[in-house]
């Protein structure tokens, strides 16, 4: 039995320890918002937030979630800075096919939570561990400079 | 929450709530030597039969491959008798009178008694014959002549049981067995004189194992594992990694998967008692702070390549934010100069099948140029370790080419 | 319902485009050719585009409900292009409601209604969804206003030329006022109008402008749906693994019980080259996966690799092939030229890689067979699918889907066959989701090609003839079954045979050599990228052989195509390329003509150590015709360059004992925002009918990032990946 935290709510689940949260998110709890996109931490579709902080649920046990509070991209716009990056990501119309965004969205409002007036550098530092095909990278900098510099 | 998903989860947590691992019947003994012993590790190929061999090792003096232990009668070793069982592992000498190098660990496992030895073949003999030959050895001059290993053996080998000290615990005696005997981790971790054998006066003071650095687990709190508490051992042979102490990559990933992982937690604390009691040898690489060295984080290729690859499970300040295995502050591994263990994990990656996702690391030598691979290492070695390490674009293609299976 | 998709009329995307011998009259040139007419018509014969619910009145594109409500039936799927906002636009345009009014909804495969005739089939692909839809959808959407008003005007007994329409309502002479909704029922009873005149340019309210598109406000908060996150009732998750070796088939199955014992384990399905689990969550079937103990017979294929492969087809490409175009006189040439220069480029397999892998829910039951997936082409799939579970056509049901990533990929059906395959097996409805491994391992690959060049060269070294062999897998004979009687694939040779350079005496030779057993498929870019990629290089290798500025040679040689030349001019002025880099740096060029489209490319960067690139500037001119939605030109121009400059980075697929050697993201790296610099997109201003532009950003961007490598360090590397020889991003 996993207690876990989830955007505020607390949930009894009976799931092996060592299922990835990813998996309890979309196939046992029905919130697909998080992707899959390679199960080895090398894409970013997955990122949720643990604690405030940018993780890959994809290779995260749900067991080392037990009691800590997980954030996904359901909830992520209930913080302002969530929905300030949301709104900016319209703005600059970011979205191409939009698979990898709820991950790019995650990992930015980690990045803006902790650095709220994030430069450049910073900016690629944090996104360069979240893949796009699409290749949207020049208009999530641009969304990104667009709350750091607001 | 809708009704179809809490049907899936009711679903999934019924079927959770059977634990497939514990389903497992408790192992008799000789399969549980067997795993001390860690058999498999070499009789096997990747992806063939468990204990049907033909396991290349590569050595300075030619190729050798591990035999079929499986009771097949024409290829295996169906037709041996226990006397002859037991001399091959006491005496490393096989079936047919030829001697056996010491890839083979008989050096260690002599100090197994009759009775265990034959429960080993008990355990061999219960499984699936395979007919599966094993490619012949390719062996040098001289050595390729087997008979010279008499003098070796007459030299370097024991052949002698162990012998429990009274003076010590039973547990301090049962660590003891274990790591000489069927553990046979000084084989690894015992640097080896020029003739290739272990060297007594420098036991478990750490060794190069081709691409990889087993590091000295004697008792020296700066060199070896005299600092880590027992829990740290015992989680560190359990489960591959000891939160700020180790990782176990490479070939002691592959003993933790193969064969650690299942001894009882008596056993493997019974084995950190042991160690800790072992002669301080203070050689090898110290183990690191903590600190983090923020000068480190400058614009570059490695730690673009850290960011780009690294970061989501090491996190920038090495704590393995995702999970405790990804920790990389406080490793010998990031404190060693030449970075080898860094190198070979970035080469070779780090999957052993029964580990949680969250200790999976993939391999970045397809995709990633020598360049990149030495700029990380570097970064690396740099950012979490002390010792203003470096590893170079030559050193890693050096250690793409060989690897040691 | 449907026309079925018979593989013989599923044409090629682009092999008939211009007049190929198997569709036959389909000329580029004729914009409006006759099947859009016809689907067109069958939109307004049925009084469909006005109807209410009910089944009969489902209109082809538009449809208005009693409330007013428009919705759209979309021919094309979004797949991050930003199309469906775009064809959504220009019926608002066109019918006269706010954007926001508007619903999308996906068209089911129906071939009558749906055909892009461009394609000669119903599929998003190819850079063509907005030049097909052009004027068939605002015709749509005029026609529908056009009866609303006369409904109206009826009404109130007025003439029609009295009233107008505006924000969803028709307004009256005296001010009256009725909303589409109310005036439904009485204008799906008119006749159609014979003839529908268009808004010109200038009286354009919503197009031209930039518009946010409508799909996006669902993908920054995680409701909107992909296939994978479909949920159907009583639906368990599938997997698969499939035998490693290409070709390879299932033998047996051992240790189930192993599997079985996996939390949450259903089923276990055999297949003919693969194994498939069930279960309530993706993560036990990989689990029951790897318990399985598997045989399989690898097949014929065990021994094929990369370097037989390569050679194979090295050594096919000096053969003769077949003409595919002749103009003038190349044997003259070459032979009273005063020199020649000789070159061959080669360009790897590629996998396509959307970051959604292949996934289709699937439902086989007695009666039916339906199908959620996100598919470029449902036609195929539909006609496809049918045969697997053994019923006719129109019992499969296809519901498409956003989808997550395309790039060519989901113009193939293998794995919504797959999907079928097990589904039928079953008693209950499945997700069949690939895991990335088997995604990259059995993906359909964009072919490994070789062009060889050869060009005669005047005394000022300016090609007064041109040779090139063009030799890879035909991707047409992959996708149709077979080409056309002249033995040509249309897609590989398009651009190649009609470039923009004015070449008097021009011979392409088309070898086909497909490889042994490895699948191939349409890649973002297509036969287009292959070709530009080879001359763009080629054309920068002769400006350096005569030591002329290679925009300046380009552009003599281009006196003919005044599109291509202002692209290219206007490229060169945004990087100041007459501004000397100094020594290390370099800046690369390459422009071309594709999809309707012409674009210019302009990599900057710098040479760091031996092998370290730093890319420092990315210039791209657009002149895509009049820009729908400037923003989503924009887009597709950024993401575009990126995409093309990441495969010519990084990526091939490499064989060893016939298994794909590249398994996930660690072995197929891609771009990242820390390899590159922001895209400066430049969209020319431009009244000419639209071009495309899906595929158009990735078309130039390898050519112009090897010409760049050559002027920053001198040396010329012609085959591609780039990484393939120790490059790496800095």
């Amino acid at each position: 039995m996993q207690k876990l935290m989830i955007n505020g709510q607390e949930h009894d689940l009976d799931v092996a320890d060592d299922m990835p949260l990813l998996w309890v998110l979309r196939d046992v709890m029905g919130l697909t918002g998080t992707k899959y996109g390679c199960g080895i931490a090398q894409c970013g579709v997955c990122t949720v937030h643990l604690d405030g902080q940018a993780v890959r649920s994809c290779v995260l046990p749900v067991s080392a979630v037990a009691g800590r509070k997980v954030t996904t991209i359901e909830a992520v716009g209930e913080q302002a800075v969530g929905q300030a990056v949301q709104k900016a990501w319209l703005d600059h119309e970011v979205v191409q096919c939009g698979y990898c965004q709820s991950g790019q969205i995650m990992s930015a409002v980690a990045l803006l939570q902790e650095h709220p007036k994030a430069n450049d550098e910073q900016i690629v530092n944090a996104m360069s561990g979240n893949l796009c095909r699409c290749a949207t990278y020049t208009r999530i900098r641009a969304a990104i400079k667009s709350v750091s510099q607001a | 929450m809708n009704v179809f998903n809490t049907a899936l989860g009711l679903v999934a947590g019924l079927l959770a709530s059977t634990v497939y691992a514990s389903d497992t019947p408790a192992m008799s003994k000789g399969e549980y030597l067997t795993r001390a012993a860690d058999c498999v590790a070499c009789h096997v190929v990747p992806g063939g039969k468990p204990y049907a061999g033909g396991l290349e090792f590569k050595l300075p003096f030619g190729s050798l491959y591990s035999p079929n232990i499986t009771p097949d009668k024409e290829t295996g070793i169906g037709n041996w008798t226990d006397d002859e069982f037991v001399d091959a592992l006491q005496k490393g000498v096989g079936k047919d009178g030829k001697h056996y190098y010491p890839a083979f660990p008989y050096t260690s496992y002599t100090q197994m008694s009759r009775e265990d030895i034959l429960a080993i073949k008990g355990y061999l003999f219960s499984l699936e014959p395979v007919k599966q030959m094993p490619p012949e050895n390719k062996i040098s001059f001289p050595f390729n002549q087997r008979w010279g290993m008499m003098f070796w053996n007459a030299i370097f080998a024991s052949n002698e049981r162990f012998v429990p000290d009274s003076k010590q615990s039973a547990e301090w005696n049962r660590g003891a067995y274990l790591v000489q005997g069927p553990g046979h981790c000084g084989e690894c971790h015992t640097p080896r004189n020029i003739f290739q054998a272990m060297s007594t006066g420098n036991s478990l003071a750490g060794a190069e194992l081709g691409n990889w650095m087993a590091y000295n687990i004697s008792s020296d709190a700066k060199y070896g594992i005299g600092a880590w508490p027992d829990d740290a051992i015992v989680s560190y042979l359990s489960k591959g990694y000891a939160a700020g102490f180790g990782g176990a990559g490479g070939p002691m990933g592959d003993a933790v998967e193969h064969s650690l992982r299942y001894l009882d937690p008596a056993d493997l604390k019974a084995i950190a008692v042991y160690l800790k009691s072992t002669p301080a040898r203070s050689e090898g690489i110290p183990r690191p702070s903590m600190a983090v060295n923020d000068s480190a984080l400058q614009k570059g290729l490695g730690q673009k390549l850290f960011n780009d690859t690294c970061v989501a499970c090491h996190q920038i300040d090495g704590s393995g934010r995702q999970s405790p295995a990804g920790g990389l502050a406080g490793l010998k591994t990031v404190n060693d100069p030449k970075g080898r263990n860094v190198m070979a994990t970035l080469l070779e990656g780090h999957t052993p099948t029964a580990a949680q996702v969250d200790q999976r690391m993939p391999d970045f030598a397809r995709s990633y140029s020598d360049a990149e691979l030495a700029a990380v290492s570097t970064f690396v070695l740099r950012r979490f370790g002390q010792s203003d390490g470096e590893v170079k674009a030559e050193d890693v293609a050096k250690n793409r080419a060989s690897a040691l299976h | 319902m449907s026309e079925s998709q018979t593989p013989a009329a599923m044409l090629s995307r682009r092999g008939l485009l211009k007049g190929s011998a198997l569709l036959g009259g389909l000329v580029i040139g004729t914009y409006l050719p006759a099947s859009v007419t016809r689907s067109f018509a069958a939109d307004l014969v049925k009084g469909a585009s006005l109807g209410d619910n009910a089944e009969q009145g489902y209109g082809a594109f538009v449809r208005i409900d009693h409330s007013g409500a428009v919705t759209l039936i979309s021919p094309k799927i979004e797949m991050g292009q930003g199309v469906q906002t775009g064809i959504a636009m220009m019926v608002a345009e066109e019918l006269e409601v706010p954007l926001s009014q508007i619903t999308i909804t996906e068209a089911p495969p129906n071939a009558a209604l749906y055909t892009d005739a461009l394609l000669s089939f119903q599929a998003t692909g190819g850079s063509t969804s907005t030049r097909y839809s052009w004027e068939p959808l605002r015709k749509a959407g005029a026609g529908a206003r056009i009866v609303l008003i006369q409904a109206a005007a009826m009404r109130w007994k007025v003439a029609p030329s009295q009233c107008h329409a505006e924000n969803g309502r028709v307004i009256g002479p005296n001010g009256q006022s009725a909303g589409y909704g109310e005036l439904v029922d009485a204008a799906a009873k008119l006749p159609l109008p014979t003839e529908i005149p268009l808004k010109a340019v200038s009286e354009f309210k919503l197009l031209g402008k930039p518009v946010q598109r409508l799909d996006t406000p669902n993908k920054v908060n995680g409701t909107a749906k992909f296939t994978i996150d479909l949920q159907v009732p009583g639906m368990l998750i599938a997997s698969t693994l499939t035998c490693p070796v290409h070709g390879g088939t299932l033998r047996g199955v051992k240790n189930e019980d192993a599997a079985r014992k996996v939390p949450g384990v259903r089923d276990i399905v055999r297949l003919n080259n693969a194994v498939a689990v069930t279960a309530s969550n993706f993560w036990s079937c990989q689990q029951a996966l790897k318990a399985l103990d598997i045989d399989w017979d690898l097949g014929p294929h065990a021994g094929l690799n990369s370097a037989q492969l390569d050679k194979s087809l090295f050594d096919a490409s000096a053969g003769d092939g077949v003409f595919a175009h002749q103009s003038g006189d190349i044997a003259g040439a070459l032979k009273n030229a005063s020199s020649r220069f000789e070159a061959i480029y080669e360009q790897p397999f590629l996998s396509h890689s959307p970051l959604e892998p292949m996934t289709c829910v699937a439902h086989v039951r007695a009666d039916a067979c339906e199908l959620w997936v996100g598919c470029q082409a449902p036609g195929m799939a539909q006609a496809g699918a049918a045969k697997v579970c053994g019923m006719p056509v129109e019992k499969v049901v296809i519901h498409n889907q956003l989808i997550g990533g395309g790039f060519g990929r989901r113009l193939e059906s293998d794995f919504i066959f797959q999907a079928v395959d097990i589904a039928r097996q079953l008693s209950y409805p499945i997700k069949l989701i690939w895991s990335r491994e088997e995604d990259m391992t059995h993906d359909r690959y964009r072919p490994h090609y070789v062009d060889r060049l050869n060009a005669a060269l005047d005394k000022d070294l300016r090609p007064v003839g041109w040779e090139h062999r063009i030799a890879g897998a035909s991707v047409v004979a992959a996708y149709i079954g077979a080409l056309p009687a002249d033995g040509v694939d249309g897609d590989a040779v398009e651009v190649a045979k009609d470039p923009i350079y004015t070449l008097p005496n021009l011979q392409v030779r088309y070898i086909r050599h497909d490889p042994e057993v490895i699948p191939v498929s349409w890649w973002r870019g297509v036969g287009p990228l292959r070709s530009t990629y080879a001359i763009e290089c080629f054309i920068d290798e002769l400006a350096h052989n005569a030591k002329v500025d290679p925009v300046k040679y380009r552009l003599a040689l281009m006196q003919s195509q005044p599109r291509a030349q202002a692209v290219l001019t206007k490229a060169a002025q945004l990087v100041e390329w007459d501004k000397p880099l100094p020594a290390g740096s370099g800046r690369g060029v390459a422009v071309t003509a594709v999809f309707g489209s012409f674009v210019a490319t302009i990599v900057e960067l710098e040479k760091q150590g031996e092998k370290g690139l730093r890319i420092k500037r990315l210039v791209t001119v657009i002149d895509c015709g009049f820009a729908t939605n400037p923003t989503s030109v924009a887009s597709q121009m950024e993401g575009g360059t990126l995409f093309g400059l990441s495969a010519a980075l990084f990526n091939e697929i490499l064989i060893e004992k016939g298994q794909v050697q590249q398994t996930n993201f660690h072995e197929y790296r891609q771009i990242r925002m820390s390899d590159a610099p922001p895209v400066e997109v430049h969209i020319v201003d431009s009244v000419e009918t639209p071009g495309g532009v899906g595929e158009t950003g990735a078309v130039p961007a390898a050519a112009a990032l090897v010409n760049a490598v050559y002027a920053a360090t001198g040396v010329r590397e012609r085959r591609l990946p780039l990484s393939r020889f120790g490059y790496f991003t800095v």
